[in-house]
């Protein structure tokens, strides 16, 4: 294969999220899959053969590749996200590898925030449990678009294709009731390296493919948003140099739709129209933008514009509010959330503050029931809460966009982000 | 959908770190931009330069110094820096020995490495900058796989990978105290192919010690080192004569060089998906422990 053929040049990107309880196999299967398609360097392995050997492990532990932190290694457990990275000639792939235990929900909602596929691991002896609802609950309700039902230990039950299809009705029954846009099952053995790369000969009966296979093909050129444009201001580019006199570029990250050059738009809060004169990508002009690109949109007209203020369309304007009704998951473990509570809201590229008016009911994630006898919200917690802002958010719901429908709550004397919010 | 938008995934990252580095001028009101004369900083301050065109970069650069250097990267240094119209900062490791700040390392694996800790913090403060833009990948490195965007540090500049803020989307919480700072790691989703890949396709011009060259060297724990002012062959070592190339421009006392053919950028991408060993397999400063980067990562390195 040349490397320098554009085929190679032109990847696509697949982000994914995995996510699996204790023991599923999940630090393996991703080891297994960047061990056969030759992302593991020798020097890796030398290492985790080494680290393996001392720790009496009997076979190489693929999973010491992922666990970065020596209490990981200690404890043989992973703490915080770790994101991975591999490649073949098809996919540049970037995993968000989550740990499976049940206080690290928070590490499964962050991870998943990014990823266009979540692959779910369950362990075949033991089928559809708790953490397998809760993590497709979280997979849905971040709106995932691709998820995975991978069935791991296949070759603990004999590749038994009749406990295959029982998992698969178990967990098709339960996922009746969440939104998952499309869902596959392939049964592997990770340890052995069954139907992860190469297709297993000790399950003929499965018709489905590789699950390297699936990752390379799935599609995924609609799931940005193409549709309603929206460009939240990040940064105003103005050069002041002698050149570049009037120059004033509106700098930010397409967030939905698609804009052209010569387009009428809206700038919001203001609510003035102008046209778009050019799209600028450092020095070209560029005919169109749509997400993800970064670009800087020059308008025909001289409007105050600044960070925080976003550029729509006028036929097509999101909601602008001091009302948020959302789903949010709360991530403090020295705290909980305040009916009246006062945070510093983070959406798009604006900045306000929020008060918690009400919390509605919490979401018991391995019934999906709700809750509302009980709206003490703590870590790891999924509730539907209503928000005043200090000033309007210009929003989308999540499930058109999820970009404009995203936030996060940051607290105030801590600095830290305490909560992720979708909005309804 | 009659007409599908799809983005390279060179383009992606691009325009992710664009965003980054955006978001960096933004929320931060003096940043920096590490800049050591190796590769992904220069890709760093390229992104830099295309986020705010046809500004300049509003931030300064910062280069700390180990006083090891190979001469090509100091040159080329302050040529890139003033072709992109920055402003340069140097931070020296000697300085900080001569006013006491650190004792030099000795032995026979003596190294500025850690050193570079003391001398970037206090560069740090003595700016009072509050956000270090570094060029740092997650792939290089296990403790590094964890880190995140906006990395945040506490008043002694030190890292608590167990207690890290989430990056949900792309929200980035800046916030902090008095004191604190941020490591910002705008390159955080790239690979080493990556980086060659786009600095193919941007023609951007990188140290001449990159490529494949005739270097006086000696083999030392199974890696070349190139002898120089301040690597000298110990008892039992031998000066040899080889095709070398360097995967990583860093401390030149413990960057080892590869043997290689690759005096182009094709052949360095060839190379590199050939690759079976990373390429920070070459920096004995790794290979002290198994968590010898975490550890220098709380202390505050890059």
């Amino acid at each position: 294969m040349s490397t320098t053929e554009d085929g190679y040049m032109d990847m696509d990107l697949l982000r994914f999220t995995t996510a699996g309880s204790v023991d599923d196999g999940k630090s393996t299967l991703i080891g297994r899959l960047m061990y056969d398609t030759k992302t593991i360097f020798e020097d890796q392995l030398e290492a985790i053969e080494k680290s393996s050997k001392q720790r009496g492990d009997e076979n190489v532990n693929l999973a010491l590749l992922t666990d970065g932190l020596r209490a990981e290694r200690e404890q043989g457990i992973t703490i915080d996200v770790a994101y991975r990275y591999f490649a073949t000639p098809k996919r540049k792939f970037i995993i968000a590898d989550t740990p499976g235990h049940i206080q690290y929900t928070r590490n499964m909602v962050t991870g998943a925030s990014t990823a266009n596929l979540a692959i779910i691991l369950i362990d075949a002896r033991k089928g559809v449990i708790e953490q397998t609802c809760r993590h497709s609950f979280i997979a849905s309700l971040l709106r995932i678009e691709h998820v995975v039902l991978c069935i791991n230990k296949m070759d603990l039950v004999d590749y038994s294709e009749e406990r295959y299809n029982e998992i698969v009705k178990q967990f098709t029954d339960f996922a009746s009731r969440l939104q998952i846009k499309e869902m596959t099952f392939i049964p592997i053995s990770a340890l052995n390296g069954d139907n992860v790369v190469n297709r297993s000969e000790n399950m003929p009966w499965y018709g489905g493919s590789p699950l390297l296979y699936h990752l390379e093909n799935v599609y995924i050129g609609t799931d940005a948003n193409h549709v309603d444009a929206r460009l939240p201001i990040q940064w105003v580019i103005r050069p002041h140099s002698e050149k570049y006199h009037d120059y004033r570029g509106y700098a930010g990250r397409v967030a939905g739709g698609v804009f052209k050059p010569g387009d009428e738009v809206t700038v919001l809060p203001s609510g003035f129209t102008s046209k778009i004169r050019s799209i600028d990508r450092f020095d070209e002009e560029v005919d169109e933008a749509f997400a993800p690109m970064s670009v800087a949109i020059r308008l025909e007209d001289e409007i105050d514009i600044s960070r925080g203020d976003m550029i729509v369309k006028p036929n097509n304007q999101p909601e602008s509010s001091q009302e948020v009704d959302a789903m949010i998951c709360w991530f403090s473990s020295e705290n909980s959330i305040q009916t009246r509570g006062k945070y510093i809201i983070r959406h798009t590229t604006k900045t306000a503050k929020a008060v918690v008016k009400s919390i509605q009911y919490k979401v018991d994630i391995n019934t999906l029931h709700k809750i509302e006898t009980d709206l003490n919200i703590g870590m790891n917690d999924i509730a539907r809460v209503q928000l005043r802002t200090s000033e309007p958010l210009f929003y989308d719901s999540y499930s058109k966009n999820r970009i404009t429908g995203s936030f996060v709550l940051i607290d105030e004397f801590t600095n830290k982000t305490v909560a992720a919010g979708m909005i309804r | 959908m009659s007409i599908s938008y799809k983005i390279r995934h060179l383009d992606q990252l691009e325009a992710e770190a664009i965003f980054i580095l955006r978001e960096t001028a933004a929320q931060f009101e003096r940043p920096v931009i590490l800049f050591s004369g190796g590769k992904d900083s220069i890709v760093v301050a390229r992104l830099a330069q295309k986020a705010f065109w046809p500004s300049r970069p509003p931030m300064p650069f910062m280069h700390v110094d180990t006083g090891h250097n190979f001469p090509e990267t100091i040159e080329f240094r302050d040529q890139f820096i003033s072709d992109i119209g920055g402003q340069l900062i140097v931070a020296s490791v000697q300085d900080s020995i001569d006013k006491g700040r650190v004792a030099e390392e000795k032995g026979p694996n003596a190294s500025r490495n850690a050193l570079q800790t003391v001398t970037l913090l206090d560069g740090i403060e003595e700016n009072r900058f509050d956000a270090a833009v570094g060029g740092a990948r997650r792939d290089e490195e296990k403790a590094r796989a964890k880190e995140r965007f906006f990395s945040h540090r506490d008043e002694f500049g030190q890292w608590d990978p167990k207690n890290q803020r989430p990056e949900l989307w792309n929200l980035f919480n800046a916030r902090k105290l008095p004191g604190e700072h941020f490591r910002v790691f705008p390159l955080s989703n790239w690979t080493e192919m990556d980086v060659w890949q786009y600095i193919m396709r941007e023609e951007i011009s990188i140290p001449s010690i990159y490529f494949a060259h005739e270097r006086e060297v000696i083999q030392r724990d199974g890696t070349f080192l190139a002898v120089t002012d301040f690597v000298s062959p110990r008892e039992g070592e031998t000066v040899e004569k080889r095709q070398v190339r360097f995967r990583t421009v860093g401390d030149a006392t413990c960057t080892g060089a590869v043997e290689s053919p690759a005096d182009t950028l094709e052949k360095i991408i060839e190379e590199v998906a050939s690759a079976r060993q990373t390429e920070r397999g070459g920096r004995s400063d790794d290979k002290r422990s198994e968590s010898a980067m975490e550890d220098r990562k709380k202390e505050g390195y890059f």
